[in-house]
């Protein structure tokens, strides 16, 4: 029993259950897979609600990723080569949308460090919500976002004459390998955006993100580098899912013919599920060391 | 599950931070920390900087684990169930807490539905505290363009929602114009009216001594004092009844006067200022009593009253060192 009386009549509100349900609890299974799913659409709404109130960070976020498209597409395009033939167009626009879902993890980071760093997860944590729907919740998110930038550059692709000869599935096929990146991605985003301190610090991880989708064959193949450089960007993650896209929308490959380049889709699988693996651990652990 | 007659309650709490020693890894920050609240109080936490409040808020709110010792709030263990003592509690931390991508009804709808509370009572719930906030006409601008009060009142606003029943709030009224402090003053007191115990830190001592009914001093990560404000002034020395006469040549017959009602103690006479103080036990009593034997007398006064010893005095007491930040406590009447 409780000696902490009060009158009904001055309680605004009351706590869901009236006091007597302990609300999601690991003892409670399905009632905490109910919340957990209930509490990940919330701060699922919550990050589109920014995006809604300021549509124009995505295409902030697309700067980058749309500058390169026209600066490698027409300035330098013309003096590209594709090993084995083909448009340099055509190879070049999978990268781009592979390293833009590479990239993507510096949003997911920024957005956490800045939570983080603002009280907001300390406000979350001592709040009844299933603690995971935190991280779950910005993923979800994310990838809905990130599907959201995928169309944008899709069709900005489209506009200046890519064209994907895969078919339908092939075309459903490589935009699955690239949200499949981009999921594996959250979770080295909250795990970097648990680990820094600020969002300022958080803008220092560019110059870790820019050598990383460089040195893979978004621009260029492999084959083109000095041996051993191609041989990092050969099995680089980011290269197998450009390959691999590039295969399915039926687009210039330009391999090399090493093993990894040859397993292209089955890598572009295999790579994020490591990730995951490997990331999605370290920042629950990281989410937990803030009660230390 | 024990009955407890408090609505918190820690019983030699340590608190070791992990981490690397050069950053405070190690140390015990709160070290055997005991509190015990009484429900439906206001319960003020005082100790100067470093003393332990924001880790004690944070450990009784489940947002520290702790390594040793006992707490409970609203009978609930703290390290036991974590999150029933979340669906009992609000928090306000030290640093306002609110997303400031989202306007404030969006973050009062947010963390309403977090609270599941479901859309529409969330809806409805926001309202009401935007409107108690005064915040029903910056409603709908982002939280980012709020300026400091606006965004702790917000703040604030986001701890009630569920209307806890143990409110935990580390210096909310730091930065705060003089309104906003009586505001926040307001909110929590009728919190308090609606059967909610509220945990309070807070540099400014004459915060304290109004809002809190109780007051525990923490100093090194221990609590080194725990009583009524009244009866904390009254262990640094009690009243003190003061006398400035009019005439300079009646010092020594106030004096006399004074000497009848302090049961002994030192009658100070301070003949620069005209003025003469004494420690009394039976404050009103003793004004009374020298009132009527100086005007019985026919000397003239030309101030004479009780002084109370300050929170601040105790506090300087206590922990061998003041408050630094309370000097620019604005004066807001209650
Ligand atoms: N995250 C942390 N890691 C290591 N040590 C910490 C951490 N947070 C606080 N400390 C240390 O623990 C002690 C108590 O800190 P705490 O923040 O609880 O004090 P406080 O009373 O709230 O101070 P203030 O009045 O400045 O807010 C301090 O010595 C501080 O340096
Ligand atoms: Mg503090």
């Amino acid at each position: 029993m409780t000696t902490l009386e009060r009158n009904p009549a001055t309680t605004g509100v009351r706590r869901p259950g009236n006091g007597s349900d302990p609300g999601p609890g690991p003892d409670r299974g399905h009632r905490h897979a109910y919340w957990a799913v209930v509490d990940c659409w919330n701060i699922t709404r919550r990050t589109l609600t920014h995006y809604q109130r300021q549509p124009a960070a995505i295409l902030w976020q697309l700067g980058f990723p749309i500058l390169s498209l026209l600066l490698y597409g027409y300035v330098f395009g013309s003096a590209m080569m594709v090993p084995g033939g083909g448009d340099y167009r055509e190879f070049l626009m999978p990268g781009m949308f592979a390293m833009t879902m590479a990239m993507g993890f510096m949003n997911t980071a920024v957005a956490v460090v800045t939570d983080a760093s603002k009280g907001v997860v300390d406000r979350f944590r001592s709040m009844p919500m299933v603690p995971s729907a935190f991280a779950s919740g910005r993923g979800a998110a994310d990838l809905v976002v990130s599907a959201a930038e995928l169309t944008i550059l899709a069709v900005t692709a489209l506009l200046i004459g890519w064209r994907a000869d895969g078919g339908l599935m092939g075309a459903l096929g490589a935009f699955g390998l690239l949200l499949l990146l981009r999921f594996s991605l959250i979770w080295v985003g909250v795990w970097l955006g648990l680990l820094v301190p600020t969002p300022e610090a958080a803008g220092g991880l560019y110059a870790v993100a820019f050598p990383l989708t460089m040195i893979s064959s978004t621009f260029v193949s492999p084959s083109l580098m000095p041996d051993w450089l191609g041989f990092v960007a050969a099995w680089n993650p980011i290269s197998s899912t450009a390959t691999a896209t590039r295969e399915l929308f039926g687009n210039p490959v330009a391999g090399g013919g090493t093993w990894v380049e040859e397993h292209a889709v089955l890598m572009a699988v295999v790579w994020p599920l490591v990730i995951t693996l490997v990331f999605l651990p370290l920042a629950v652990r990281r989410f937990q060391r803030l009660s230390r | 599950m024990s009955a407890s007659a408090y609505a918190v309650l820690a019983e030699g709490v340590v608190k070791r931070y992990k981490g690397r020693k050069e950053k405070g890894g190690g140390k015990r920050a709160l070290d055997g920390f005991d509190l015990a609240v009484r429900p439906g109080t206001v319960h003020g936490l005082l100790g100067p900087n470093g003393a332990g409040k924001t880790t004690a808020v944070r450990v009784l709110a489940t947002l520290l684990r702790y390594d040793a010792g006992r707490a409970e709030v609203a009978g609930i263990d703290v390290a036991r169930e974590p999150r029933r003592v979340r669906s009992r509690i609000g928090l306000t931390g030290q640093y306002a807490a609110v997303d400031e991508g989202l306007t404030g009804r969006q973050n009062l709808e947010m963390f309403g539905r977090l609270f599941h509370l479901g859309n529409r009572r969330a809806r409805q719930r926001a309202g009401e505290l935007l409107d108690r906030f005064d915040l029903t006409e910056a409603a709908d601008k982002a939280a980012k363009e709020y300026s400091g009060g606006m965004r702790r009142r917000l703040d604030l606003a986001s701890s009630m929602i569920l209307q806890p029943d143990v409110l935990f709030l580390d210096e909310p009224t730091t930065g705060l114009d003089p309104r906003g402090r009586g505001e926040v003053w307001e909110a929590v007191r009728a919190l308090v009216a609606g059967g909610t115990t509220v945990l309070l830190t807070t540099q400014y001592l004459d915060e304290a001594d109004r809002l809190a009914s109780h007051i525990t001093v923490i100093d090194r990560g221990r609590a080194i004092a725990d009583d009524t404000p009244d009866a904390l002034k009254n262990r640094v020395g009690g009243d003190r009844i003061e006398v400035v006469a009019a005439d300079p040549g009646d010092l020594e017959a106030v004096a006399w006067a004074v000497d009848r009602v302090a049961g002994g103690g030192l009658v100070v006479t301070d003949t620069p200022a005209r003025r003469v103080h004494a420690q009394v036990a039976d404050r009103v009593a003793a004004l009374t009593e020298v009132a009527r034997s100086l005007q019985g007398d026919g000397i003239a006064v030309e101030d004479i009253g009780l002084r109370r010893p300050s929170l601040d005095d105790v506090f300087l007491r206590l922990t061998g060192h003041g408050t630094t930040e309370n000097h620019d406590a604005p004066e807001v009447a209650a």
